[in-house]
């Protein structure tokens, strides 16, 4: 019952806080000057046709662009509860209907790059903690500092760059044409996938090695630890049994600032490597005034970092009680 | 100090001398213990000392860079950087270049060929185009240059590019170097504006509490659940066409700080919170000291050093964002350029292929973000008093 109320508390505030960022990813589409239907004018007129005021008016009355602008926020918010998320002008399609394209493979390339950074960074952590000051750790150190210094966006382009050198052709987009119908559909797919994955995990991976390393070095010191290795406890079971549990704390806690730090990853490397990802289609719409399509990928991306959150939140309450204790107490 | 090692040096030295060192260790401020522990971390001083020399290398960039930003050469389309030469057909001249001239190999691509007949030499502070060192000195003489003097008539000025030329013909050495003057502030101006506004929201929120507190957390809570790069790039996109330079770089300096003061304004709330509690404060409070003394005499002191740490590590992102902002074409704009604009000619691989040269903006962008990593973890450490 206890642990309803909590959970149920959380869930009320993530829907507060959504609710506040559909208004700041509102706020942020109407800030260009112009919109949508000043830059048609301008083309149209370019292109010869005579534009009266009553035509701009008219088009921008056809567009719901003439409403004061919390009318137009109101508006848009119950049209995303609807399922209604407006009209894409650039693709001139639905806007749900663009984002549905690309959403599973952002979330495909997205979930497999948190995969592989946690199954990575872990052991490499535990590694360097347990062995510091040894080669191994001044040489993942060193990798370390190399991943955050080099924007993974060059990264990315190096990579590519290396496989065409490679293999003769530079490896770009996701999917083969006609789909992975058998074993080396599927092996040039999973091939295509290396270069995203390894340049969005890397970023991420290095930050969490850090933490994790320093939690570990601070468990080293602690008297419970020597307690139990006084005792005779072999060091295998000390690493996995006892200081383990002290980890899984910063591993749980980042997981929203890790969900973020993908999306900003594979929204630039994706535009590089031309994925069919929501970063290119987030660039182009940004750069079109496509305000419904670029507040529709906002609002999703921002959406899956505060679900993130919710359920690191609950994770670490379920994990660790004393966090629950404490929020109870203020 | 090891006992032995003070041992030693009391015997070495004047016992009075030596008490007068050790008391004016223990009575020195808090900034200057720091500065001391600071210089003995190695990897943060090497830092320090490459962040001087590039932050100079911009406030210089006009008198430093051979050429100015428009300066541009059609014969020097994507050449390679110059090789600067000493010897002429066996005989000591000094340093020199040859000039390029354009031919073509079995595969019809462009090469360039070094012309080995005239030498031109490298000359100190010769006059080239006009400059401004800090929007005040004016000036045309640079560092270095090559001597045209004795070009034929009607032939392209022969340059030096020691770094290589972009696809107008621009010097990349010059250009790195004016880039820097963005790249490199940017960064800077965006942390003091976000630490301004960190202090006074998140003092705000830590020492009034209440509601105040719960409605600047909520909006700290909302503001970073958004991943920053679509946020940035939306907000980059936002800046409207056809505004000065000036103002583009004013406006990409606010959108990188509004997105970092939130952390930093929780940190400040947090340590101010934590602070608030301790047995120093209750007794300035029982001495009858005001508030405001209270928090400017012996608050802000207590977390400032913490401040100064997290401010440092918030560099890099910066330079990060910057760089990927206008790399996408959405930061800063021709005629003004970044290390980000430079690198927007390497987004196909075959202009990496054919110039590599080009991604030299890189090591210049890694070296900064790892020299601001390294001075921060160093200033983490020398802030520590329990290390």
């Amino acid at each position: 019952m206890d642990n309803m109320i909590y959970i149920i508390k959380r869930i009320g505030m993530a829907f507060l806080t959504l609710l506040m960022i559909s208004f700041v990813v509102f706020f942020i589409i109407q800030l260009p000057p112009g919109d949508f239907v000043d830059s048609m004018v301008t083309d149209m007129v370019a292109q010869g046709e005579t534009v009266t005021e009553q035509d701009i008016a008219n088009l921008k009355a056809m567009y719901r662009m003439d409403r004061p602008f919390l009318v137009q926020y109101f508006d848009w918010l119950k049209g995303i509860l609807t399922g209604n998320w407006g009209i894409s002008f650039y693709y001139n399609q639905g806007v749900l209907v663009k984002i549905k394209e690309t959403l599973g493979a952002t979330l495909m390339v997205s979930f497999l790059t948190l995969g592989v950074t946690y199954i990575v960074a872990i052991p490499i952590a535990i590694y360097s903690a347990k062995n510091q000051y040894s080669l191994g750790d001044y040489l993942f150190t060193f990798l370390g500092f190399v991943g955050m210094a080099v924007p993974n966006f060059l990264l990315a382009i190096l990579l590519m760059y290396l496989s065409f050198k490679w293999t003769g052709r530079p490896i770009m987009g996701l999917f083969i044409d006609g789909g992975i119908t058998d074993w080396a559909s599927l092996l040039e797919f999973l091939k295509r996938l290396i270069i995203p994955i390894t340049v969005i995990s890397l970023n991420e991976a290095c930050g969490l090695i850090r933490r994790i390393r320093a939690q570990m070095l601070d468990e080293q010191e602690k008297p419970y630890v020597l307690c139990i290795r006084a005792k005779g406890t072999s060091e295998r079971t000390i690493t996995f049994k006892y200081q383990m549990r002290a980890i899984l704390n910063p591993i749980v806690s980042g997981l929203g600032g890790m969900i973020a730090g993908v999306f900003n990853g594979s929204t630039i490397t994706a535009i590089v490597l031309m994925l069919p990802t929501q970063g290119p289609i987030l660039l182009k719409a940004l750069q079109t005034q496509d305000v419904y399509l670029s507040g529709g990928i906002l609002l999703i991306s921002a959406t899956l970092v505060v679900i993130g959150t919710l359920i690191s939140d609950l994770l670490l309450a379920a994990l660790d009680p004393r966090i629950k204790l404490l929020e109870e107490i203020k | 100090m090891s006992l032995g090692h003070m041992k030693r040096s009391i015997r070495k030295t004047n016992p009075d001398k030596e008490r007068a060192r050790q008391e004016k260790y223990y009575t020195a401020s808090q900034w200057s213990l720091m500065w001391r522990k600071l210089i003995k971390h190695r990897l943060a001083l090497i830092s320090f000392i490459i962040l001087a020399i590039l932050y100079t290398g911009a406030i210089f960039a006009g008198f430093l860079a051979p050429y100015g930003l428009g300066d541009f050469s059609g014969s020097y389309s994507n050449a390679p950087p110059s090789k600067i030469r000493f010897v002429h057909e066996g005989e000591f001249i000094g340093p020199f270049v040859y000039p390029y001239e354009i031919a073509y190999d079995e595969f019809w691509t462009k090469v360039f060929v070094e012309n080995t007949e005239t030498p031109y030499p490298i000359r100190f502070f010769v006059k080239g185009s006009p400059y401004k060192i800090l929007g005040l000195i004016e000036s045309n003489v640079h560092l270095f240059g090559v001597d045209n003097s004795n070009l034929q008539p009607g032939k392209d000025d022969v340059r030096v590019m020691l770094f290589g030329a972009d696809q107008l013909g621009r010097d990349l050495f010059s250009r790195i170097l004016i880039g820097s003057q963005v790249s490199l502030t940017v960064p800077l101006l965006g942390t003091a504006i976000s630490f301004v506004l960190a202090v006074i929201i998140g003092g705000i929120s830590g020492y009034y509490g209440g509601i105040v507190d719960t409605v600047i957390q909520r909006i700290i809570e909302v503001l970073s659940s958004f991943p920053t790069l679509p946020l940035w790039m939306a907000l980059s996109a936002a800046i409207p066409p056809g505004i000065s330079v000036t103002q583009v770089f004013i406006a990409i300096t606010i959108i990188m700080s509004l997105l970092s003061w939130p952390r930093l304004a929780r940190t400040v709330r947090s340590r101010f919170l934590s602070l608030r509690e301790e047995d120093f404060v209750l007794a300035a409070r029982l001495a009858g000291v005001s508030d405001f003394k209270i928090i400017i005499k012996h608050l802000v002191p207590g977390f400032m050093s913490y401040l100064i740490v997290n401010l440092t590590l918030g560099i890099p992102n910066m330079i990060l964002g910057e760089t990927a902002m206008s790399f996408l074409g959405l930061g800063m704009r021709a005629p003004a350029t970044s290390w980000g604009v430079l690198l927007q000619e390497t987004q196909s691989v075959s202009n990496i292929a054919n110039h590599p040269w080009k991604l030299i903006p890189v090591l210049f962008v890694g070296i900064s973000v790892l020299a601001f990593n390294f001075l921060g973890d160093g200033l983490r450490d020398a802030a520590d008093p329990y290390k």
